[in-house]
C-alpha cells in the first residue's frame, strides 16, 4: 500500500520537492497538500512583475489544477492547518478537516515581520508576501495617491518601484544610513537610491517611523521620530520576514528561529520534515530561493528512500525592478587580510567591487552592469584561485585571456557545472545534456524540460546563448525577434511594457522603449498604432500618418495605384435597391471591373482616388457602409442560408452570421479576422478554414478558430459547443479580443493560436466563465470607439486633404 | 542648395500637409508628391517608385524616408534613392519653404535626373 504523505504549505518548496519526488519515485506516495492561500502554486518571485502591471496571475502559475490532478495529489486550498497531532500522526484544518500521514513536511513559509508601531491595524497597513497582498496594493494604486514603503531591503525597493509604475507617489522609508545595506556596499547603495529618486520615488534614510496614522480606521499617513508626517493612502511594510514556525513549536517539535532541521532536513520527529523559509539549518535561516529549491532537491531524494545531505547555501540577491541591474553575492564587509578591487564609471552608472580573500572571491557587488555575476557566483562557490587573471578580473570573463570574446565564445569556456540558472540551480551541462538527449529547439522547451530561466528570467540572455552555442543555425530565437530593425524588443515585450508603463501614444513607446530611429518605421508605426488602439481605447487618438495607405483612405489600393471599394453585404445578403445602387455607381463613374469576392461581397476595381468620397456618398445613399475589405480587422461573415429556406438546415445561420457581423464590425485585430457560419455541417459557407467559423448542429452550435486557407491552409480547431446563439456570440467575441490582445501585430489567428495553445485558448474562453465574460466587456467598450463607418465621416469632410491634389499647375510652369 | 534651379512655384502652405505625409501637385501629366516630415522639412519627389511605379505619396514617411505602398521599397526623400538592398533612383525636385510658404521648382536636381 502506498505511504501517505502530507504537506502543509504550498509555495515554491514543496513545489519543486514533488517535482523531484514524482521524477524519482512517481507511485511512492499518496499526497494531500493544504495551502491557506486559496490557490495553487505560483512563482512568488514574479510578484513584483505582477505588481508593476508587466505579468498577470496566470503567466505566474507553476502548477496549474491539472497538475495535482495528473499526478493525484489532493489539494486543500483554503485550508489553514491549525494542529499536528504526532501521536495520533494527524493533521487538523481550521475547516475541521482531518487527514493522517506516515510522513509528514511542514513548508510553511514564513511571516513578514510587522513593527508594533501605534496604528499598525489600521485599515491600508499592508505586507507584501502574496498575491492578496498584491491585489490590495493594485486596488490601492487605481484609486491613486500617496504609498509610503517602510523598509529599503529588496521587497520595499521592489514594491515601492511597482506601485510607482501603477501611478503611486512612494516614498520609500529606511531606517539605516544607506539602501539594502545587508546585500550592497554604501557606494552601491547610493548608486540604487539614485536610480529610484530619478525614477520619481522619494527615499529617505535613517528615517525612524513614530506612528502610522488613521482617520475612522483607515490609514491617513505617518508620522516620523522627528515629528515631520507624510500622507500616504496605504503604508507597506517591508522590513524582513520570519520563518514562521508556531504550528511545528505547539506541536513540541524543537524550534529556534526556525524549524530546526538536520542535513536530512528532519525535525525532531523522524517521521516530520520541513524544508523552506520556515526552518532553521546549521543556525541559518534562508529568504531567498535557490536554497529552498536545494532543500527540496534532498528533501525528495530522501523521501524516495535516498540519503541526500544538505549543506547549506550561498547565495546571491537580484533586484527585480525593469530598468534597474543590481546583483550582489556573499559577504563584503571589511575585515583584516581582505582585499578590494573597485571598477568606477559614474557617468555610466556602473559600479563593481569584487571582495578578495586569499586570492578567492569572498563577495561581488555589481551595479548598473550584472552580466558577469553568474560567473562571479561561480568562481564564489568554487573558491576558485583568481591570481592568474587577477588584473584582469574586474573586466568581467570576456576579458580573461587577453583580447575580448565574443560572448559565444565566452559561453563556450564555460566549464561544465558553471551555474547558469541561479534561481533553480541549473548548471551548464544540464542544459546542454537536455537540448541534446531530448531534440529543443525553443527557450519555451528548455525552460519546461530543465526550469533554467524559469523563475525570475535575468539569466534568459545567457541560456539563449548556451542554446545558440549548442544548436549552431538550428536554433532560431523567434522569441525575440525583434519587432523591427528600430528596437531591440519583441513584440510581446513591446505589448507589456505599452501596458505596464501606460504608454498611450507612439512618441511616448518611441522615447521609453528607446527606439533608435527618431520617427520609426513603416514596419513598427502600425504595429504601434494597432497596439495603442487595441489597449486603450478610450485615451489614443488613432494616428492615420501610421497606418497602411488601406486604412488611412478606407480602400484597397491596386498596382496602378487606383482604388478599390467593397461595400459591406451583411451575412452575404444583398437585395435589389442595394444592387441597383452599385449598378449606378459603376456607371456614373465608369468603374472598368465589377467583381463577386470570395467573402460573399461585391468589389469595384479601378476608381480613381479623387472619386472615392463621391462613390462612398452615392453608395451610403442605400444604407452601404465600408466593408473595410482592405483592414486588420473584421472583415467578412459568410453564411448559408440555413432554416430560412435549406432543407438540411438546423439553426438560424445567416441570422447569426448577420448579428455577428453587426456586432464586431469595426473592430480592428493583429491581422484580417474572416469568418463564416454554415447551416449544417455540411459546411456550404466552409467555415472550417476561417479564422472563426460556426457550424451548426442541432443541439446547438459548434465554433471552430484557427482555420487557414491561403498561404497556408489548415482546417479549423473545435473551441467547443455552445447550446445557444447568445452563447455563441458571447464565446465568438471573448475568442477575438483575447487575440486582439495577445497576437503580434500581422499573425493570424491561426499562428498565435498555435504559439500560445489550442488548450489555452479553450481553457480561458470555454472553461473559465469569468475571463470569458471580462474579454467580452473589454470588447464592448473598445466598439464604442470603433463602430464609426470612415466612410460616411469622408463624405461629410473629414480628411479632405488625402483625396485631392495640392495644387494642378498650368502648363506653361513646366519644364 | 542647387544654384541652378531658381523657377519657384508657389503650390501652397506647409499646413496643407500633414506631419509624416505626403500632398500631390499634378503637372503636365506628372504627378510630384511633396512630403512634410515630423520635424517640418519638406521634400519633393515624383510619385513614382522606381520598382513599379508605386505612388510613393501614399506611403508611410519616417526619419527622411517613405516605403512605397505597394512592395515596401524604401526611398530617401532627398535623393530619390533606393535604400537597403534595392536599387533605382526616382526624381528628385528642389522644394524650399519661406515663411509657411512651399516653392517648388520643375527642373529636377541634376543628380536624380535620368534615373
Amino acid at each position: 500500500m502506498k505511504q501517505k504523505l502530507v504537506i502543509i504549505g504550498n509555495g515554491m518548496a514543496p513545489g519543486r520537492m514533488l517535482e523531484h519526488l514524482f521524477d524519482a519515485a512517481p507511485d511512492a506516495y499518496e499526497v494531500t497538500m493544504f495551502n491557506a492561500e486559496p490557490r495553487v502554486n505560483y512563482n512568488r518571485l514574479m510578484l513584483s512583475p505582477v505588481l508593476s502591471g508587466e505579468k498577470t496571475y496566470e503567466d505566474i502559475i507553476t502548477h496549474d489544477d491539472a497538475w495535482y490532478e495528473g499526478h493525484g495529489v489532493r489539494l486543500h486550498k483554503s485550508a489553514r492547518i491549525s494542529w499536528i497531532d504526532r501521536a495520533a500522526k494527524t493533521v487538523t484544518a481550521e475547516t475541521g478537516m482531518i487527514a493522517a500521514y506516515d510522513k509528514l513536511v511542514i513548508a510553511t513559509g514564513s511571516d513578514p515581520f510587522i513593527i508594533p508601531l501605534p496604528g499598525k491595524d489600521l485599515d491600508g497597513v499592508l505586507t507584501y508576501r502574496d498575491l492578496d497582498d498584491v491585489e490590495r496594493m493594485l486596488a490601492a494604486a487605481r484609486a491613486g495617491g500617496n504609498a509610503v514603503v517602510i523598509g529599503g531591503g529588496l521587497l520595499g525597493l521592489e514594491a515601492a518601484a511597482g506601485l510607482r509604475e501603477q501611478g503611486m507617489d512612494v516614498t520609500v522609508l529606511h531606517l539605516m544610513p544607506t539602501l539594502m545595506e545587508r546585500q550592497l556596499d554604501p557606494a552601491a547603495g547610493y548608486l540604487l537610491e539614485k536610480a529610484f529618486t530619478d525614477r520619481g520615488i522619494q527615499v529617505l534614510t535613517q528615517a525612524n517611523t513614530r506612528e502610522i496614522l488613521g482617520e475612522a480606521g483607515k490609514v491617513t499617513g505617518i508620522k516620523l521620530e522627528d515629528g515631520s508626517t507624510i500622507d500616504a493612502a496605504i503604508v507597506v511594510m517591508a522590513v524582513g520576514i520570519r520563518p514562521s514556525a508556531a504550528l511545528a513549536r505547539e506541536a513540541g517539535l524543537q524550534v529556534n528561529r526556525g524549524i530546526l532541521v538536520g542535513d536530512d532536513l528532519r525535525t525532531s520527529d523522524p517521521d516530520i520534515f520541513a524544508l523552506g523559509e520556515c526552518v532553521e539549518h546549521r543556525g541559518q535561516v534562508y529568504g531567498l530561493v535557490a536554497p529552498l529549491y536545494e532543500m527540496a532537491v534532498a528533501l525528495a531524494d530522501n523521501l524516495a528512500g535516498g540519503a541526500s545531505e544538505y549543506t547549506g547555501s550561498v547565495t546571491a540577491t537580484k533586484l527585480k525592478v525593469t530598468g534597474i541591474d543590481l546583483y550582489s553575492a556573499g559577504d563584503f564587509s571589511e575585515a583584516d587580510g581582505r582585499q578590494e578591487i573597485v571598477l568606477r564609471d559614474a557617468t555610466a552608472g556602473i559600479y563593481k567591487r569584487l571582495v578578495l580573500k586569499d586570492d578567492r572571491i569572498v563577495g561581488a557587488v555589481l551595479f548598473g552592469e550584472t552580466a558577469d555575476g553568474p560567473w562571479f557566483f561561480d568562481l564564489l562557490k568554487k573558491q576558485a584561485d583568481i591570481s592568474e587573471m587577477r588584473d584582469t578580473l574586474i573586466f568581467g570573463q570576456a576579458y580573461q585571456g587577453g583580447a575580448p570574446l565574443d560572448p559565444m565564445a565566452a559561453v563556450a569556456a564555460l566549464p561544465d557545472d558553471a551555474e547558469i540558472c541561479g534561481c533553480n540551480g541549473i548548471c551548464k551541462a544540464k542544459i546542454t545534456g537536455m537540448i541534446a538527449e531530448r531534440g529543443l529547439t525553443t527557450l519555451e522547451a528548455v525552460r519546461a524540460h530543465t526550469k533554467a530561466s524559469s523563475s525570475c528570467g535575468t539569466c534568459t540572455g545567457l541560456v539563449e546563448q548556451l542554446m545558440a552555442f549548442a544548436l549552431g543555425d538550428a536554433y532560431n530565437p523567434a522569441a525575440v525577434q525583434p519587432l523591427c530593425g528600430c528596437t531591440d524588443l519583441g513584440h510581446d515585450d513591446v505589448r507589456r511594457l505599452i501596458k505596464a508603463k501606460s504608454l498611450k501614444s507612439i512618441p511616448a513607446v518611441m522615447q521609453e522603449l528607446q527606439w533608435t530611429t527618431s520617427c520609426g518605421c513603416a514596419k513598427c508605426r502600425p504595429a504601434l498604432n494597432y497596439y495603442l488602439v487595441c489597449d486603450w481605447p478610450e485615451d489614443y487618438a488613432d494616428d492615420y500618418q501610421s497606418r497602411f495607405i488601406n486604412e488611412r483612405v478606407h480602400a484597397n489600393i491596386q498596382k496602378d495605384g487606383t482604388y478599390s471599394v467593397v461595400p459591406r453585404m451583411w451575412g452575404g445578403v444583398t437585395s435589389s435597391a442595394e444592387l441597383r445602387a452599385i449598378a449606378d455607381v459603376v456607371d456614373k463613374f465608369g468603374i472598368p471591373t465589377v467583381k463577386v469576392t470570395g467573402g460573399q461581397r461585391i468589389d469595384m476595381l479601378g476608381i480613381r482616388k479623387e472619386d472615392l468620397p463621391a462613390v462612398w456618398a452615392d453608395l451610403g445613399q442605400v444604407g452601404f457602409v465600408s466593408g473595410q475589405a482592405y483592414a486588420k480587422g473584421l472583415r467578412t461573415v459568410k453564411t448559408c442560408v440555413g432554416t430560412d429556406w435549406c432543407r438540411f438546415g438546423t439553426q438560424d445561420s445567416t441570422g447569426l452570421g448577420v448579428r455577428i457581423e453587426k456586432f464586431m464590425w469595426g473592430s480592428w485585430t493583429p491581422a484580417k479576422v474572416k469568418m463564416a457560419v454554415s447551416g449544417c455541417p455540411r459546411n456550404c459557407a466552409e467555415a472550417t478554414c476561417k479564422d472563426v467559423g460556426v457550424v451548426c448542429v442541432d443541439s446547438g452550435f459548434e465554433i471552430h478558430f484557427a482555420g487557414a486557407a491561403g498561404l497556408d491552409i489548415k482546417g479549423t480547431e473545435v473551441l467547443g459547443l455552445t447550446r445557444t446563439e447568445d452563447e455563441a456570440l458571447e464565446h465568438i467575441v471573448a475568442l477575438v479580443q483575447m487575440y486582439r490582445e495577445q497576437g503580434r501585430y500581422l499573425e493570424r489567428i491561426y499562428k498565435w493560436a498555435k504559439r500560445i495553445g489550442y488548450d489555452e485558448v479553450r481553457r480561458q474562453i470555454m472553461d473559465d466563465a469569468k475571463k470569458r465574460r471580462t474579454y467580452f466587456d473589454r470588447f464592448v467598450l473598445s466598439q464604442k470607439f470603433a463602430q464609426i463607418d470612415p466612410w460616411s465621416e469622408r463624405v461629410s469632410g473629414k480628411d479632405k486633404h488625402e483625396f485631392q491634389p495640392m495644387a494642378t499647375l498650368a502648363l506653361e510652369a513646366a519644364q | 542648395m542647387n544654384a541652378m534651379t531658381e523657377n519657384w512655384v508657389l503650390i501652397g502652405s506647409i499646413q496643407d500637409i500633414p506631419r509624416r505625409g505626403a500632398r500631390c501637385v499634378k503637372s503636365a501629366g506628372k504627378t510630384i508628391a511633396i512630403f512634410r516630415t515630423v520635424d517640418d522639412h519638406v521634400f519633393a519627389l515624383e510619385d513614382s517608385c522606381p520598382h513599379r511605379s508605386g505612388p510613393l505619396s501614399q506611403g508611410i514617411v519616417h526619419d527622411g524616408c517613405v516605403t512605397c505602398p505597394l512592395h515596401n521599397w524604401v526611398i530617401s526623400l532627398e535623393t530619390g534613392e533606393a535604400q537597403g538592398a534595392d536599387q533605382g533612383r526616382t526624381m528628385a525636385f528642389p522644394v524650399k519653404l519661406e515663411g509657411e510658404s512651399i516653392l517648388l521648382s520643375l527642373d529636377a536636381k541634376p543628380e536624380t535626373q535620368g534615373a
